[in-house]
């Protein structure tokens, strides 16, 4: 027996993990959402202990926002992105910043996790996904750190190369050959990247899917009438 | 006129005996899961005292209803756009130590410890983490404290009393105080519903009880923050806030809610009241001494014919509106002036009433002695052992005028019923009083029978919801049959 060479090891976690993760994530939120809407909730524990909550989930939040965005970013307007970084000043300012949320979020997941540990009453809340989602969490920033400091300028990397190698993905055409050569630094934020896609739906993190837009445009009061309900419902 | 109609309340808190009966008749149907071993939607407070949660009164601290801003109702703890900055933190929630730690005991300790030279001991354990604590809060803590210079010296309500009304207050031998029964009032312009980012609550069209979509709640915690009475609750278990349903399922099959059921004091009256929902955000932000005013003029007479026919083109069912037409609440609050809301100054429009308590204003000191007579007619509201301000502040957004005039028109048919039955007091004079207190014979005979007469029918005039036929109209009714309740047969797991 043969150990598999890096080769299909790549092809495991950057084709096959992809297309599965994202498979259970629309198939299992789907399901979920239909037979257990109830379970939709954001499970928050500020209730039970109201003051290191805000040093953690702030910073959290604020922090992992900004980081994703960028992502988004460099996957949706690569170009764009390089354009922009080919004055260093700008490019600078950019890494700067998403260095600052990077750390943001280190900060707050960090007393996330103190506060988890500690507090009695939170802890009797936590469940054993609630772990898995923050360990992840722990693997998917320090790792992410680490090539930001390590392995510079990932604003324009990311956009010439995780972003046709994403592409591909979308496509249907999976090439891996833009990313083949990355550290393995990289390799590991990837491929945890996939891994937290698959299991997201078993987890809390089903509140993202749930944030609340309406409420931006919504009318203040809510009035739901159950016969004017029923008609629409009986004629159509 | 847009014509609605709402299943309001009326609590006569001179009948309140705090028993507490309506409490455990609620917590024995509704909150007793775990994650709702806290909640109280129905609970019975001291006051003065600090009431559940603690202090709740106090906005500046709970931020909880709406204010007025350039002429705008404006949410005190949330807007459209700090919802985006707030919803990971909300500022404005309370936590569980503002309400309490809920316990239980190792009872098994008692069974099973060894023989020994010490009787065995329950111990109290959290119901939140399993672990021993020690009890320092409870749901009703300052029960029966009215002197406390703890609890009843920091009622929020005393806050314009002057130092002497104070004194006056908690002087000893004349100490005072009442009970106050509170449900969520299924407000007519709530602040919860006004505050979810999920749009999960809702006040439901046919009869204004407000509720929360368990399917929809993703625990963003706004209603908490948002309701100035605190009777929104977080389920910390399941994640989903919940709040008194006003027992629908009971009110759908034609019985009064489980809390009016059950109370020994018959202090609660139940019935139908139409309003103009047009108005309510105009009367919302009236200024605050005609707040009272204006909320009673957003009650319609169910018996004018221009409301009959608005009510019938906006779908109201006839029986709804002779339901409507028998209502003890309509009587209690638009004629005979009687019932006022709770703190109509959190502007969130409570359907919820009060007959100002009589008890402690009526008896006076005398030298050594508690006396009930006075020799002038009024002398003694206005001199009473409660400070009239400090009602005026529950009841009246600091106004005295309508308390003054509830408690007048109470003590007055107080006489003229003494007049009648006991004697000692001359019909001149009582029927003088009477009019003085804008009250007729009649009126009052009226008055009499349904506070101390009244039967179960007479207390709780439940209209027909009509529920059937909204069902029909979906599905096979006997499939339907059995599912009233929440709506949905999914157990309430808390999800991962």
């Amino acid at each position: 027996m043969t150990i598999p060479g890096p080769f299909i090891l790549d092809q495991i976690f950057l084709v096959v993990f992809p297309y599965v993760s994202v498979i259970i994530f629309v198939l299992v939120s789907i399901r979920r959402y239909r037979r257990e809407a109830f379970t939709f909730t954001s499970l928050s524990s500020q209730f039970l202990e109201n003051q290191n909550h805000f040093w953690g989930l702030v910073p959290f939040h604020f922090g992992i926002i900004t980081v994703l965005l960028g992502h988004l970013v460099g996957f949706l307007v690569p170009r764009e992105l390089l354009a922009w970084n080919s004055h260093p000043i700008r490019l600078y300012i950019l890494e700067g910043s998403a260095l600052i949320a990077a750390l943001l979020t280190l900060v707050g997941l960090t007393s996330i996790l103190l506060r988890r540990l500690t507090d009695p009453k939170v802890r009797a809340v936590t469940s054993r996904a609630d772990w898995v989602v923050l360990g992840s969490f722990v693997v998917q920033i320090l790792s992410g750190l680490y090539v930001a400091v390590y392995h510079s300028w990932g604003s324009s990397w990311f956009a010439a190369l995780a972003a046709p190698y994403l592409w591909s993905l979308v496509t249907l055409q999976p090439d891996i050959s833009p990313v083949a050569s990355l550290p393995w630094m990289v390799k590991v934020h990837m491929t945890s990247a996939w891994l937290m896609i698959a299991f997201a739906p078993f987890t809390r993190l089903v509140h993202i899917l749930v944030v609340p837009n309406p409420y931006l445009w919504r009318k203040a009061q809510v009035v739901r009438w159950y016969t004017k309900w029923a008609l629409r419902r009986g004629s159509a | 006129m847009n014509v609605r109609s709402q299943i309001s309340m009326v609590f006569h808190l001179d009948k309140c005996i705090g028993c507490h009966t309506c409490s455990i008749a609620c917590k024995n149907i509704w909150t007793d899961r775990k994650g709702t071993e806290y909640m109280w939607w129905n609970n019975v407070e001291t006051k003065p005292g600090t009431g559940f949660p603690t202090a709740w009164e106090d906005q500046q601290k709970y931020r909880g209803g709406w204010e007025l801003q350039d002429g705008k109702l404006r949410l005190r703890s949330t807007s459209k756009a700090k919802t985006i900055t707030n919803i990971f933190h909300n500022p404005s929630m309370p936590s569980m130590d503002d309400y309490y730690e809920p316990w239980t005991y190792t009872y098994g300790d008692l069974f099973n410890a060894p023989e020994g030279a010490d009787q065995p001991v329950a111990r109290p354990i959290s119901q939140v983490t399993g672990e021993y604590i020690n009890i320092e809060a409870g749901p009703n803590w300052d029960d029966d404290l009215g002197g406390s210079p703890v609890y009843a010296e920091s009622d929020p309500n005393l806050k314009n009393l002057t130092p002497d009304q104070r004194e006056q207050l908690f002087a000893v031998e004349r100490l005072v105080f009442f009970y106050f029964p509170r449900i969520c009032n299924h407000c007519l312009n709530p602040s919860c519903v006004a505050s979810c980012p999920s749009g999960a609550l809702y006040k439901r069209g046919e009869d204004g009880i407000v509720l929360i979509d368990q399917k929809r709640c993703r625990g963003w915690r706004a209603c908490v923050a948002a309701c100035p009475y605190k009777k929104s609750f977080y389920n910390w278990s399941t994640g989903k806030s919940e709040k008194c349903v006003l027992c629908y399922p009971r009110l759908e099959t034609g019985q009064a809610p489980a809390c009016f059921h059950s109370c020994v004091g018959r202090i609660r009256y139940l019935g139908v009241l139409l309003y103009d929902a047009d108005r309510i955000e105009e009367v919302a932000a009236s200024p605050t001494d005609q707040l009272v005013d204006a909320h009673r003029s957003l009650v319609l007479n169910p018996r004018d014919p221009a409301v009959i026919a608005a009510a019938l083109a906006n779908g109201i069912h006839e029986s709804v509106i002779e339901s409507a037409q028998s209502s003890p609440v309509y009587k209690f609050v638009k004629e005979w002036k009687l019932a006022l809301p709770p703190h109509i100054e959190f502007r969130t429009l409570p359907m919820l009433y009060y007959v100002p308590p009589m008890s402690p204003v009526m008896a006076h000191r005398d030298e050594t002695t508690v006396g009930g007579v006075s020799e002038e007619f009024f002398h003694d509201i206005e001199d009473s052992r409660v400070p009239l301000q400090f009602l005026a502040n529950l009841f009246g957004a600091g106004h005295q005028g309508k308390v003054l005039y509830a408690l007048k028109k109470q003590k007055a048919i107080r006489t003229y019923r003494r007049a009648v039955t006991v004697g000692d007091i001359p019909m001149d004079v009582a029927t003088a009083m009477l009019r003085e207190a804008d009250c007729s014979p009649e009126e009052a005979e009226a008055v009499y029978n349904l506070t101390s007469l009244c039967t179960f029918e007479e207390r709780f005039v439940i209209p027909p919801m009509h529920r059937e036929e909204a069902i029909e109209m979906m599905r096979d009714p006997l499939e339907h049959k059995g599912s009233t309740g929440f709506g949905f047969m999914e157990s309430p797991r808390r999800g991962l």
